[in-house]
């Protein structure tokens, strides 16, 4: 295998690695945060402290209860 | 709300702009190959008779059948019977909160939905259903998915996103009309609380007199609190960290419980199913008036990971292990119906035992409630509602596969009732010879050493056997010698997400009463009046729990008695669902489409009161409820005891079970009917007008977003998203995730 193959395969395997992690964040809610940290810096707005925006999330399931089937 | 004649979406453009095209060369290659596959398939299981044939023909014709029916009639469904339109804005987009309305990507919302929708039902009734041989079975599972369950599914999900994530309560009532709507809201509560009680017997059986399962299911509690604790206040919002932690965790208790046995442990975890009901029935009551972010949250991402885990664990397993099948393709209990497993014929029984990764009708209430609400385009209906069904299906599948590979003679021993085969090993290998099923107690005992479980005999309820046999199979991939762990592992991760759905089904159900008692006691109606969420948890818990008791006490068997009212309620509800979308098909005027979900709807009608009646009216006293009920009590009156019963305590609980179980029956199937008869009136007017009639649908509101409609992006979508971004501005989507003061979920 040469040195060009070799860089081919570790950026796919890295790149496939990042997609699983994105998609773990985004299923988990967990890239919520990411996301409301770079809407604040586009409008300007001074973010509430972490702890605080996931207790408002966290209150938002309890409203909001999601069904689990069979 | 607005009312509209939606003729305008009848020129509705083909999704993603792109036109008719010729297929390609390489296109036509592909599918006549996986076509191809698919007969092939088929073809073996159909024919093979007395053969040694490979499990792996089953998930072949399975795969090459999905991948057909999602290629071309999900997408004529979307096309031409649906006619989804992409230039239409869904709710998602529309009324944005960042809370329940959220444009969220196609990937992560299939991800959402199959979580949602996916349990502990797609594994267990294909193993009970496994009992009339492999071949009913399959062909169910994935012709039944592909014409009723997906179609449910995905139109359900498309006609509650066309008017704003409505419930199917709601349109029901709006729909069709008042008194169907009551019927379907009783309807979906009374089905609700069966579901709960089955989910609940099913671990209860699979935890009585078993130390090691107790140990590590009774350890999950814990370890969700500790995740839940851990992201309230010592990590706030590291999902991914604490899930990972909970797995170890998981995995440990899992190994830990192995070691209990030789412990003053094991004794004390040692419990009797009346006290694993009274510790479920606590624990559910506790679990759910607890805040979320404690214990619902947290269980449910563990449960989550472990349901995607072992999935992909098991088809790696299945291809490693290529098992055997061992059950006959159609076996003689399917011609004469005299199983021991659940009672009645092949029709309409195999169709109401599998009733999840076929048709469900608890997908309804999935697909019309958060999903609808989260859509980005009209067209990825197909994909996260056709779609996501067809994964569970996948998921029966490899269930059925689990559950007829493993002996045959073990697993009439495992399903029989204890009534019948007597409990011991001795006596259950006795029963199972007079079966015809060769076996001895020397092997029903090697089987439960193999796995450390003090006896295999009668642990009915499937969980235990779709652990053996996951145990088989990978063992068989990954080498022997951890059958054990492999065992306990399977009956962990069932039991793990049959709490999550018990869990949050009680929730649901405190907020279903709660909400309808409102409407007489306002106070009842606050979400957040704490003495009234106490009530309401306590009537649901306790209706359920009843149900369980009765189920587990029962002599006859509480899996043989309860879960044909399991399968025919759940379908129940797919015809309420089915009987909804025909509907409104109708009123949009599209009669000419109306068979997509009219012969689903007729097929499961059939079955479901075909069904409901043998089980109200069948003279067979071990199929209909009543005539079971007077063959006790004729003997009571005779002053006799009838077996299974041992003493008149016993025969005084078979006649109030039969009684109660009858009941129920035929109420369900009333109020079923009684939407139906709506539904029928409804249709008449809509087909007397010639053409569309008013329904609720929203308005169209040109939509902004671009997106892919399908699982990967097509070089014209990536083209068009490009432009998007360039016309816009880079950072413009994800803008507008939060209303002012809050996140979304």
């Amino acid at each position: 295998m040469t040195e060009r193959h070799a860089t081919a395969v570790r950026s796919a395997v890295t790149r496939a690695l990042r997609g699983v992690h994105w998609y773990l964040k985004e299923l988990t809610g967990e890239a919520r945060w990411d996301d409301y940290v770079r809407h604040c810096a586009e409008h300007g707005h001074q973010p509430m402290t972490r702890r605080e925006f996931e207790r408002r999330r966290a209150d938002e399931l309890e409203r909001n209860p999601v069904s689990r089937c069979c | 709300m607005s009312t509209t004649v939606s003729r305008s979406d009848t020129d509705g453009g083909p999704p993603g702009g792109a036109g008719r095209r010729r297929p390609s060369l390489k296109t036509v290659i592909v599918w006549t190959a996986v076509a191809i596959v698919g007969a092939v398939a088929w073809t073996v299981l159909a024919l093979a008779r007395g053969e040694t044939v490979s499990a792996l023909w089953i998930l072949f014709a399975a795969l090459s059948s999905y991948a057909i029916a999602y290629r071309f009639y999900a997408k004529f469904i979307a096309r031409r019977v649906l006619q989804v339109d992409d230039r239409r804005a869904t709710p998602a987009e529309r009324l944005h909160n960042g809370i329940d309305f959220d444009v969220t990507d196609r990937r992560v919302l299939f991800g959402h939905h199959f979580a949602a929708i996916a349990g502990a039902g797609p594994l267990v009734g294909p193993v009970l259903a496994a009992q009339m041989g492999y071949l009913p079975g399959t062909i169910w599972i994935i012709v039944g998915v592909i014409f009723a369950g997906a179609v449910q599914d995905m139109t359900v999900l498309f006609f509650s996103m066309r008017r704003n994530g409505k419930s199917l309560g709601q349109m029901v009532r709006e729909e069709i009309g008042i008194v169907g709507g009551i019927a379907a809201l009783i309807a979906v509560f009374a089905i609700m609380i069966i579901i709960l009680a089955v989910l609940a017997l099913i671990v209860v059986n699979a935890l009585a007199e078993s130390p090691w399962g107790v140990f590590s299911i009774a350890l999950t509690i814990p370890i969700a609190l500790f995740m839940g604790v851990y992201l309230r206040t010592l990590r706030p919002g590291r999902v991914l960290e604490a899930t990972a932690i909970g797995v170890v965790l998981l995995l440990a208790a899992v190994i830990g419980g192995g070691l209990i046995d030789d412990t003053g442990l094991g004794e004390a975890l040692t419990l009797s199913k009346e006290w694993l009901v009274i510790a479920l029935v606590v624990y559910g009551f506790v679990a759910s008036v607890l805040p979320v972010w404690l214990l619902l949250t947290p269980r449910d991402y563990l449960s989550t990971f472990m349901k995607i885990g072992v999935i992909v664990l098991l088809a790696v397993g299945l291809l490693l292990a290529r098992p055997v099948l061992q059950a006959d393709a159609v076996s003689e209990f399917a011609r004469e119906g005299t199983g021991p497993v659940f009672a009645g014929s092949l029709f309409p029984f195999v169709f109401i035992t599998i009733a999840c990764g076929a048709l469900s009708g608890f997908h309804a209430l999935i697909s019309s409630g958060t999903t609808p609400k989260m859509v980005a385009k009209e067209s990825q209906v197909r994909l996260i509602g056709y779609g996501g069904m067809l994964m569970e299906s996948f998921v029966a599948i490899s269930a059925l596969i689990a559950a007829v590979v493993i002996d045959q003679g073990l697993y009439f021993a495992m399903n029989a009732p204890a009534g019948v085969t007597g409990g011991t090993a001795e006596s259950a290998a006795a029963y199972v010879n007079g079966l015809g099923f060769d076996t001895t107690a020397q092997d029903l005992a090697a089987a439960s050493a193999a796995i450390q479980e003090p006896s295999l005999v009668s642990r009915t309820g499937g969980a235990p056997t779709l652990a053996v046999g996951i145990a088989n199979i990978l063992s068989q991939a990954f080498g022997s010698g951890m059958a054990a762990f492999w065992y306990h592992f399977a009956i962990m991760f069932e039991a793990l997400f049959i709490l999550t759905a018990v869990d949050a089904g009680t929730r649901v159900g405190r907020f279903m009463l709660q909400d309808t008692i409102g409407n007489v006691w306002k106070r009842f109606g606050d979400l957040s009046w704490r003495p009234g969420n106490i009530m309401a948890s306590a009537v649901v818990v306790a209706l359920w729990g009843y149900i369980l008791y009765v189920g587990v006490t029962d002599p006859l068997g509480g899996v043989n008695q309860l879960f044909p009212l399991f399968g025919i309620a759940n379908q129940l509800l797919a015809a309420i669902a089915l009987t909804l979308v025909t509907v409104l098909l109708i009123k949009h005027g599209k009669v000419k489409y109306a068979w997509v979900t009219g012969i689903p709807l007729a097929w499961d009608l059939i079955v479901t009161m075909t069904a409901s009646w043998q089980k109200v009216f069948s003279a067979d006293p071990r199929v209909g409820y009543f005539a079971q009920r007077q063959r006790y009590a004729d003997a009571q009156a005779a002053g006799e005891l009838l077996a299974p019963a041992q003493d008149a305590d016993q025969m005084d609980r078979i006649i109030y079970n039969s009684t109660l179980n009858g009941v129920l029956q035929a109420v369900f199937a009333l109020l079923v009917l009684v939407v139906v008869v709506n539904a029928v009136v409804v249709i008449a007017r809509a087909l007397r007008a010639r053409g569309a009639v008013p329904t609720t649908e929203e308005p169209a509101v040109p939509s902004s977003i671009v997106e892919p409609s399908g699982l990967f992006a097509t070089p014209e979508e990536k083209r068009a998203m490009a432009e998007q971004e360039r016309l816009v501005g880079a950072g413009t989507r994800g803008h507008g995730t939060f209303t002012e003061e809050g996140p979304s979920r």
